[in-house]
């Protein structure tokens, strides 16, 4: 469903208000249990849970019974005068995948957020529940804001509600991980911000359908689209501007991590699809747009080969958080279909979108998992999860099956994603994609296959757990990752730009069969590249397999480092600063030269 | 040069001392102040606009100004946001530094400082 055409005189449609009502409920719940204080916090945020889900889930049959956007003029004063919000099917796609992990966090968050027995208030609930409103009243802004000043606002408030999730625990490095978060996002939004300027001072409006008709390409546009995809990378944590991210997701506590990693990030990248997509498609370029997944084609690498060195599961999926951020930048080169200078809401665009919701659910689902892990085991060291599949088993499959959807095994939403992407490269001949969009199945393979070998090898000494596994926990852990293996039986076409009959059948048996080769790909890199503490000797046939792997490894391992050492390099503050003012500078470059 | 020129070169001066200084200097407490430095160039960037775009019977176009209020708000916050983590960052560690690798490096396993 394409964004609203010209529409001089907007005026509220039929369920316009709901657009209010769902970033108006949790921030009503937020500041409620503020007030409300102590254990009253818990009690508000989960009654707004499931408000929050109605209005989404409102949106959505809205949506598909009256056929367009949403539209809710403020204060009845049509733009460029006043400000209006639009959902379209993007929008209320991304709101309703937000609304069932946030209640999934909302489930699991709650036996280790709950105030003591005894005592009238503990901070770490009481922030955690508020925090946790906050960011969703602000995702929920971001995905209906129909002006570009709308979205900065909602932006800063989505940072300013997830950096101190960061740093819950109080513990220095937290502390530093959030405080590095907020600087960098900081100059992300300032970034931002000038673009804003520039273009209000060009076109006098910053409304997203009436800055779409004027837009031309004057230098100060260029400017301020370089400017502005910039920042908003900063805060999506693309590679290579990424210093931030995996401190801050690895250091959280698993609910947190599990939205920051899961949600947040989408935020700045659902800005960054308005913006090209919607504000200006004719004006960024093919060139700008390869540059764009090419930035993500690195991250992909390089963030899955420095995730299958790291020592800790938390840090691994951090790392892996990174390169699906990668990949989830691959569709713009790809919506160049038909008119080779315009970027096209198509198949790609749907692919794009698809990958970023199964990832907010099976990311989501997998730090969930991390998280009971290492609350029954105390720590999370990966060489040393051995048994923890035989003590654990319903988590270690809800990170069997997150793991699966993120590969993209049939039905789940990446296994649509990936092949809405390959139909749209093989449509724009563009074979070096093709090859990018496979070799990320695989990368994500070698990392899910490394920790799955892992848990489910038998423990070297009989563990000792601690008591406390919440079942419930499990339950929504395995509901987010079984929500990601389904997604892609869903019917999208009401809300995405897709046709129906362009898709191949999930289940038939050819589909089932694509899903091996990220799978022994991965199992290959894995074995090269990952980090093996356990004894594979007692593994059947382990010494030949040892024997036959050891040389080959040996001239690989020295690669993995050399990854490890480029990616410490890379997040030092000052290298990343220079990189970011780098990267405005090639994005305007490229514009330029792509126009 | 006009006024609006002198501004908008002035501007362009203050977000790139801002700049420099969030990128090149160590300190945390100075990353927050060459940011509101930076914020402020824009600020000043926005009051340009609103000069430029003055209409009939107005001094300037009201919007931008609209726009730094809120813009000014926000800087606000962040700042108030950064300098509280700083501190609490100051009391957990007896230092304040940004330095990378410390959080990578040592599991959350490792024993509190």
């Amino acid at each position: 469903m394409p964004y609203p055409p010209p529409a001089p005189d907007e005026v509220t449609t039929t369920g316009g208000f709901l657009l209010v009502l769902s970033f108006v409920v949790p921030a009503a719940g937020a500041l409620l249990a503020f007030v409300a204080g102590g254990r009253q916090a818990e009690r508000v945020a989960l009654t707004t849970m499931p408000l929050g889900l109605a209005i989404a889930v409102a949106i959505m049959v809205a949506l598909q019974r009256t056929g367009a956007p949403l539209v809710y003029v403020l204060g009845g004063w049509a733009p460029p005068l006043g400000i209006v919000l639009r959902a379209d099917g993007l929008s209320a796609v991304m709101m309703a995948i937000s609304a069932v992990v946030i209640c999934a966090v909302g489930v699991f968050a709650r036996p280790d957020f709950r105030t003591p027995a005894g005592s009238l208030e503990a901070r770490v609930p009481f922030a955690f529940w508020i925090l946790l409103l906050a960011i969703w009243a602000a995702l929920n802004t971001v995905f209906v804001g129909g002006d570009l000043f709308t979205l900065y606002v909602a932006l800063e408030l989505l940072t300013f509600s997830a950096v101190p999730l960061v740093s819950l625990d109080g513990r220095a490095e937290t502390l530093q991980a959030a405080l590095r978060y907020l600087l960098f996002a900081l100059i992300g939004s300032v970034l931002y911000l000038v673009g804003t300027a520039l273009l209000y001072g060009t076109y006098g409006t910053l409304d997203i359908a009436l800055l779409s008709h004027k837009i031309e390409a004057p230098p100060a546009t260029l400017v301020a689209a370089a400017l502005m995809t910039t920042g908003l990378l900063a805060k999506t944590a693309l590679f290579p501007l990424h210093l931030w991210l995996p401190p801050a997701h690895a250091g959280a506590p698993a609910a947190a991590s599990a939205v920051l990693s899961g949600l947040v990030v989408k935020g700045s990248f659902f800005i960054v699809v308005r913006l090209w997509f919607d504000v200006m498609p004719g004006l960024p370029g093919f060139a700008a747009a390869q540059l764009l997944a090419a930035l993500g084609a690195a991250a992909i690498v390089i963030g899955s080969i420095v995730a299958l060195r790291q020592e800790r599961l938390k840090l691994l999926i951090a790392y892996s958080t990174l390169a699906q951020i990668g990949y989830l930048f691959l569709m713009f080169p790809l919506a160049f279909s038909g008119a080779p200078t315009r970027l096209e809401s198509g198949g790609a665009l749907a692919g794009g979108l698809l990958q970023a919701i199964s990832h907010a659910t099976a990311k989501a689902a997998m730090f969930m998992s991390a998280g009971l892990i290492y609350a029954a085991r105390g720590h999370d060291r990966i060489t040393r999860l051995g048994g923890i599949g035989r003590a654990l088993p319903f988590s270690i499959l809800a990170f069997a099956l997150a793991g699966l959807a993120l590969i993209g095994v049939p039905p789940s939403g990446a296994y649509l994603a990936k092949d809405l992407l390959l139909q749209a490269a093989t449509g724009t001949e563009q074979w070096w994609w093709t090859a990018a969009i496979q070799a990320g199945g695989i990368f994500t393979g070698s990392y899910v296959l490394l920790v799955l070998a892992h848990a489910l090898a038998p423990a070297d000494e009989p563990i000792a757990l601690r008591p406390s596994v919440s079942r419930v926990g499990e339950a929504a852990a395995l509901a987010l990752a079984l929500c990601s293996l389904l997604l892609g039986l869903v019917h999208w076409e009401a809300y995405l730009p897709i046709t129906a009959d362009g898709l191949s059948n999930p289940l038939t048996l050819k589909a089932l069969s694509t899903a091996l080769w990220p799978i022994l790909g991965g199992g290959l890199l894995a074995i090269f590249l990952g980090r093996w503490g356990h004894r594979p000797e007692r593994a059947p046939f382990g010494e030949t397999v040892v024997a036959m792997v050891a040389p080959a490894r040996r001239a690989v391992l020295p690669l993995g480092r050399m990854f490890e050492e480029f990616d410490r390099m890379l997040r030092r503050w000052p290298v990343a600063g220079l990189i970011l003012l780098l990267l405005a500078i090639l994005f305007g470059a490229a514009m330029l030269a792509g126009d | 040069m006009s006024a609006t020129t002198v501004f908008a070169v002035c501007g362009a001066v203050v977000v790139g001392l801002g700049l420099y200084g969030v990128i090149v200097n160590p300190q945390p407490l100075r990353k927050i102040l060459a940011l509101n430095l930076l914020s402020s160039g824009v600020f000043m960037l926005f009051g340009v606009i609103a000069r430029r775009g003055a209409t009939a019977g107005l001094g300037s176009d009201p919007v931008p100004q609209a726009l730094v209020i809120t813009g000014v708000v926000v800087a606000f916050s962040a700042t108030a946001l950064a300098v509280a983590l700083l501190l609490r960052l100051f009391e957990a560690a007896g230092s304040a530094t940004l330095h990378a690798d410390a959080p990578a490096s040592t599991g959350a396993d490792s024993p509190n400082p």
